[in-house]
């Protein structure tokens, strides 16, 4: 029993972490946010150092690696709000991989998992999924409607910008019909999505939580620092409760994706519902703690905010996790 | 990151399952005094194929047990329902102190009546005017002719009325910082100038006691780890008592759980989307919990001791347990105010939850400033 990362997946991390601190310095990356674009030269050295296809198999050429290495990954990409459609296409592949068949595989992975291709997902509700990420980027749109999912090749579907308040990731509404259907296992596919999300709200935590901290170490009112206040104080207490919970259920999450898929849904939905919560509750309480400033659109924390809002609500929001954590836990399935 | 237990885990595991389905004594017979002797001759058994003291060394009874094997044994004996040891304090903390702390003489005369509960112990630390602010505690100890004469009075010392033994922390220098002037004593509770007398709490049940001295004698070699020190001594104890504790109440709650699962299938209420919802979220709560306590454990194994981490859990713990039994009692409804109902019960009895072993606001006080690094108040 070891929660500790291996050697390698350490690696992994530190690299992500200086590598993205490197590349979007905050004047950079502020650049990004406010222009709602993404950088190019980014998504070319993602591609180059394998992140892309870091959970797929080698025969794909991607690294052969699982959903740890995978939110190790997201969590990293969300400490550092990454505008970058890295989600997206980690979404497109998942599904691929665990729900396409073979010659869907062969299609589209080599691809993916070199960053040559960029994909997406989304889940339809009506004939029309609401929100999909990184849409008017992508080649390939995977598009799942209950518990029947298809394949589009972006030309041949209907896109229309659909911007939110997350500036730093595009979205758009997608209709399409005549897709291929996918015969797989969508369930998983979408399951370990919800876990890379899971792992990147816990990014977005960890750095709002960081920044609430160094905020109250160093603002002074009635002369000394505002951290001193147990109002205060507690509250950051709080947040690191609320982060590092989202982190254990996040990681044991990812953690059954690999090794007890049994355990999968369950966990997997265990995980993005408190991430989604513990996202929405750390960015304001974060915001709280900053005071005016924190209101301000000059600040950074709004991006951390309105993009820990927005991932609550992909692929399934915390309300509707819990439904699914009821009836696994032993309240049964609601009826219709 | 390896979530499954180690072929030595599991076999340990395995033995300890397998132990208990032909020793688990059953249910606790009525009455407080019959109870009491009943978790007695339990621990006489569990000691007898050396399951108590399990983390003590093997020279002096123990087994040395890996901080995981501890965990799953807190686990099983949890999820097996198996009856509480009549010398807890004894095992997870005196024990303990007398180990890291004691000379050879203490470790040769108390350990052994530890383990058999032979001799109980209790602790006794807390006062009416020295709650979270333990240091500042008022109890005297003066020195007189080989050893120490000790008045004051202490409360919510659990188990003083069948204790030998107080693990007793009191003032030896008034004139220094008040970290440093306690010395942790060994008391001989057999002695006129001790009294216990019980302290009825808002369950109706005498739990815990106070405890009054007045000119107690205490002997020098009942000096644990040298006069001055005792703050040291109390405070490691406490550290791993926190660590250790986490895995035996997660346990209680996912069984607590799963009863409030079966009490809602009861009320028909299975359907109702506002239950659904709050079961849910109390379910995935004590998850975290149970995740966040093997990651703690994770971190001490790397580092040898429990770092202040260690106070998430039993804060974490003490929230879910009162929510759970608060949403117990909406789910049994207008019988819920029912004197002998047992979920009324726990709802009480977790009121105590965010005081006892360090409340909840001097637990955040040690996250926001030993872990965070924020700024100590005052």
């Amino acid at each position: 029993m070891n929660f500790d990362f291996t050697d390698d997946q350490q690696a992994i991390k530190r690299t992500a972490r200086d590598f993205l601190a490197d590349r979007l310095k905050h004047e950079r990356w502020r650049e990004l946010a406010e222009s709602g674009t993404y950088d190019d030269g980014l998504w070319t050295e993602i591609g180059e150092l394998g992140w892309a296809g870091i959970h797929l198999d080698e025969d794909v050429g991607g690294q052969g690696l699982g959903s740890v290495e995978l939110a190790i990954l997201m969590e990293e990409l969300g400490y550092a709000l990454t505008p970058s459609a890295f989600l997206s296409s980690a979404a497109a592949s998942l599904v691929l991989a665990h729900a396409g068949s073979d010659a869907q595989r062969e299609r589209w992975l080599p691809g993916l998992a070199a960053g040559e291709v960029i994909g997406t997902a989304g889940l339809v509700t009506d004939g029309v999924a609401p929100m999909v990420a990184d849409a008017d980027r992508a080649a390939v749109i995977v598009l799942v409607d209950g518990l029947s999912g298809m394949v589009v090749e972006a030309a041949a579907a209907e896109i229309e910008e659909q911007p939110t308040i997350d500036s730093t990731r595009r979205f758009s509404r997608v209709r399409a019909s005549g897709g291929e259907p996918l015969e797989g296992d969508l369930m998983s596919a979408l399951d370990r999505i919800e876990v890379a999300l899971a792992a990147e709200l816990v990014g977005v935590a960890q750095r709002a939580m960081e920044m609430a901290v160094a905020y109250a170490k160093e603002r002074e009112q009635f002369g000394r620092p505002i951290g001193t206040n147990q109002a205060v104080s507690h509250r950051c207490a709080q947040m690191l409760l609320e982060v590092e919970s989202a982190r254990s259920t996040t990681l044991y999450a990812a953690w059954t994706a690999d090794n007890e898929p049994e355990s999968l849904p369950l966990a997997a939905s265990m995980a993005k519902a408190y991430a989604s919560d513990a996202g929405r509750r750390v960015t304001t309480s974060s915001l709280q703690v900053h005071g005016g400033i924190g209101f301000t659109w000059e600040h950074d924390l709004h991006f951390f905010l309105k993009r820990a809002e927005t991932d609550g609500h992909l692929f399934g929001a915390a309300r509707s996790h819990r439904e699914r954590v009821a009836a696994l836990a032993g309240l049964g399935a609601l009826a219709a | 990151m390896d979530l499954t237990l180690s072929p030595q885990e599991e076999s340990f595991r395995d033995e300890l399952r397998a132990w208990l389905a032909d020793n688990h004594p059953g249910p606790a017979p009525e009455g407080d005094e019959a109870a009491f002797q009943f978790q007695r001759d339990w621990q006489r058994t569990l000691a007898a194929a050396r399951w108590a003291g399990l983390s003590w060394p093997e020279e002096y009874g123990g087994r040395g047990a890996t901080l995981v094997e501890q965990a799953i044994f807190n686990e099983e004996m949890a999820a097996a329902r198996a009856p509480a040891v009549a010398n807890v304090l004894g095992l997870v903390m005196g024990g303990p102190v007398v180990i890291a702390h004691g000379s050879d003489e203490q470790k040769e005369r108390y350990l052994e009546p530890i383990l058999s509960a032979e001799e109980i112990w209790c602790q006794g630390f807390s006062e009416p005017e020295a709650g979270s602010d333990l240091a500042s505690l008022k109890t005297k100890a003066v020195k007189s002719n080989g050893g120490w004469v000790v008045s004051g009075q202490k409360v919510w010392t659990t188990l003083a009325h069948h204790a030998k033994w107080c693990m007793l922390g009191a003032r030896t220098d008034a004139d220094v910082p008040k970290h440093q002037g306690l010395t942790y004593f060994l008391m001989d509770m057999d002695q006129e100038a001790v009294q216990v007398r019980p302290l009825v709490q808002i369950t109706g049940e005498p739990e815990f006691n106070e405890l009054f001295m007045e000119e107690a004698y205490i002997p020098d070699e009942n000096v644990v780890g040298g006069v001055g020190n005792g703050w040291g001594v109390a405070i490691t104890t406490l550290m791993h008592e926190r660590a250790g504790l986490a895995f035996g109440l997660q346990v209680q709650l996912k069984i607590a759980l799963g009863e409030l699962i079966d009490l809602i299938h009861e009320r028909g209420l299975a359907g109702d989307p506002l239950v659904r919802e709050r079961l849910a979220q109390l379910y995935i709560e004590s998850e975290a919990l149970r995740l966040n306590a093997w990651r703690g454990l994770t971190q001490i194994m790397k580092t040898g001791i429990p770092g202040p981490e260690g106070s998430l859990p039993k804060w974490q713990w003490s929230d879910i347990n009162q929510e759970l039994t608060e949403f117990a009692l909406e789910v049994l409804g207008p019988e819920a105010p029912r004197a002998d109902s047992e979920w009324t019960y726990r709802y009480l009895r977790a009121r105590a939850n965010s005081i006892e072993g360090g409340t909840t606001e001097i637990l955040k006080n040690i996250i926001a400033e030993r872990v965070l690094g924020l700024p100590r108040m005052r």
